[in-house]
């Protein structure tokens, strides 16, 4: 796609982790956010953020509803752009590349970092149509490679079995889980480096999110994965990694086993254990 | 205790007082019902009494004759459907693609507002006045009626209707689906083409057949543009017959033949209407979103 091989020029995650951690880890970061101040026209929504998302992991964003969390997952894909009044200073390092710089090809990027929103938005068209509106985009596959390409993502969404004998039925008759794993599948088939996760399970029943977190449990061997979540048993089952951030700011990041174990912040303790937020 | 139990005086009272106020609202919105389906009803009534005691086949086969003698109204038909598909076809893509505008770029810029404020002056301008002005502009250059005339004052009533419905029903697609393609990569006009036209297509196909059924009834603006033919003609640079201006010019008439060929012609144009309502209302119901 014409991006340059990740360029690290920034430091790890552990020497900038406002915790000391107890085992850091080396980690390569995929994005490394510097100084991330973001703004909703005048009001100022994230400031100071510094925060690595290590390649081949799950980061999880927690914290209270208004934090940012949101926010600082939709600047990672530059998804705020399509909002004027919407912006963003400070630094976003994909693959070394500034994400920020006015000059970045948005759809370019975006084709590498992957989106799943927190209502299902299947497209209004067939299952099939749906996998292969994204792929079309930037590739020009075969009739048979194209085939292909659908089966291997609704495999790895797991739902091929579920919907082979139906894909040319609308993605919109699916139900809501199948309807939220499509949209995996099709995040997926396009084959980004990262994917952003935007509260995936909250509109879901729990069978359906248990499966949707098997499915991130299976993707992160291959995929850099970014997800906000309200639900902390979520986080802590999912994640390799969590921030907590609070009004704008991120309080604290590290190994979520220490972070739900050990917090070092009495603030994300009592977040944590259900004390305030 | 028992004092909860059982509601008070007091309570009851309200409570008949509110059953009353509630049933008296609904007989007044009833009656108000009964009144306006009573005069569409009567006005329908009245038309197809009339309208179809005076269809035969020879409506559909001869031309509009003299007075005195017999004819149809075929030359009008033809004229009306020319001229109707033609504003069709100009305002069709104009209006669509202005809304396009209007939901997907422009949204609240000046250039947007001030559009949708023209917009909405040209969807309420009296039909005669969009006629005038065609007349102003374009017959009085050409020297003549025409049945383009006609098609451009039809096609000016039209585009507005076109870019409100498109646009307001783009507005009804779910951001996260507009959000949703563009997380993927895909351009915005990519977006709007696969997804949210695709999304609103219902809508769109709808608005655009309401502005047909509008746009062919439209008397005024045709008297100052295409006028009128006696004669079988497709020409569309001169004078073309339409059934509006026909209706209009039979009714007024004292021969009593030319009126029964006018209630003929309403006839034809209020079914039309109603087919296309029907049809839009119908087979292009807009496809629920979720």
């Amino acid at each position: 796609m014409g991006m340059p091989m990740p360029l690290i020029d920034v430091p790890t995650a552990a020497s900038r982790t406002p915790a000391p951690d107890a085992a850091p880890r080396s980690v390569i970061p995929k994005i490394a956010i510097r100084n991330l101040d973001f703004f909703y026209g005048g009001f100022q929504a994230l400031s100071h953020v510094d925060l690595d998302v290590a390649a081949r992991e799950v980061t999880a964003f927690i914290g209270p509803s208004g934090c940012g969390k949101s926010t600082l997952l939709r600047a990672l894909n530059r998804m705020y752009s399509l909002y004027p009044g919407q912006r963003a200073a400070g630094e976003i390092r994909f693959n070394g590349m500034n994400i920020l710089d006015p000059s970045i090809d948005l759809n370019l990027l975006r084709a590498k970092v992957g989106m799943v929103f927190q209502k299902p938005t299947p497209f209004p068209m067939s299952i099939y149509e749906n996998i292969a509106f994204g792929v079309r985009l930037y590739e020009r596959l075969s009739a048979r490679a194209m085939d292909e390409r659908v089966e291997w993502a609704l495999t790895k969404a797991a739902m091929w079995n579920e919907v082979k004998d139906k894909l040319q039925q609308s993605g919109m008759a699916l139900s809501g889980g199948q309807q939220q794993r499509l949209c995996i599948a099709r995040a997926v088939a396009v084959r980004p480096e990262v994917l952003l996760l935007d509260e995936p399970t909250s509109a879901l029943d729990p069978i359906s999110t248990a499966r949707i977190e098997e499915l991130i449990s299976e993707l992160k061997a291959e995929y850099t994965i970014a997800i906000v979540t309200h639900n902390m048993q979520q986080a802590a089952r999912v994640s390799d990694r969590t921030a907590y951030m609070y009004l704008g700011e991120l309080i604290e990041f590290g190994d979520t086993d220490r972070i739900f174990l050990k917090p070092a912040r009495k603030e994300t303790e009592d977040y944590i254990t259900g004390r305030f937020g | 205790m028992t004092t909860d139990a059982a509601p008070s005086n007091a309570l009851r009272r309200r409570y008949r007082r509110r059953l009353f106020v509630s049933r008296f609202n609904l007989l007044m919105a009833l009656c108000t019902m009964a009144l306006g389906m009573l005069l569409l009803c009567w006005i329908l009534a009245t038309l197809f009494m009339h309208g179809v005691a005076a269809l035969s086949p020879a409506l559909f086969t001869q031309m509009t004759p003299p007075p005195g003698s017999a004819g149809g109204l075929r030359n009008a038909i033809v004229g009306s459907v020319l001229i109707v598909a033609t504003a069709t076809l100009v305002s069709t893509p104009i209006g669509v693609l202005a809304g396009v505008y209007l939901a997907e770029y422009g949204r609240n810029g000046w250039l947007a507002e001030t559009t949708r404020f023209v917009n909405d002056m040209l969807l309420s301008a009296p039909s005669i006045i969009l006629g005038l002005f065609v007349y102003t502009v374009y017959v009085l250059h050409a020297g003549h009626f025409s049945g383009w005339a006609g098609a451009m004052a039809l096609a000016l009533i039209a585009i507005p209707v076109v870019v409100r419905t498109t646009e307001n029903t783009l507005r009804l697609v779910p951001g996260n689906l507009r959000e949703a393609a563009v997380a993927l990569g895909a351009p915005m006009w990519k977006v709007i083409v696969k997804v949210t036209l695709r999304a609103a297509r219902g809508g769109v196909v709808t608005g655009v057949l309401l502005a047909v059924a509008r746009v062919s009834g439209e008397t005024a603006p045709l008297l100052f543009t295409a006028l009128n033919n006696q004669f079988w003609s497709t020409d569309m640079n001169a004078p073309i017959a339409n059934l509006p201006v026909v209706i209009f010019q039979f009714a007024m008439s004292p021969f009593e033949d030319w009126r029964t060929l006018a209630w003929a012609g309403a006839l034809l144009i209020t079914v039309a209407v109603l087919a296309l309502n029907i049809l839009a209302r119908t087979v292009f119901r807009a496809v629920p979103l979720r």
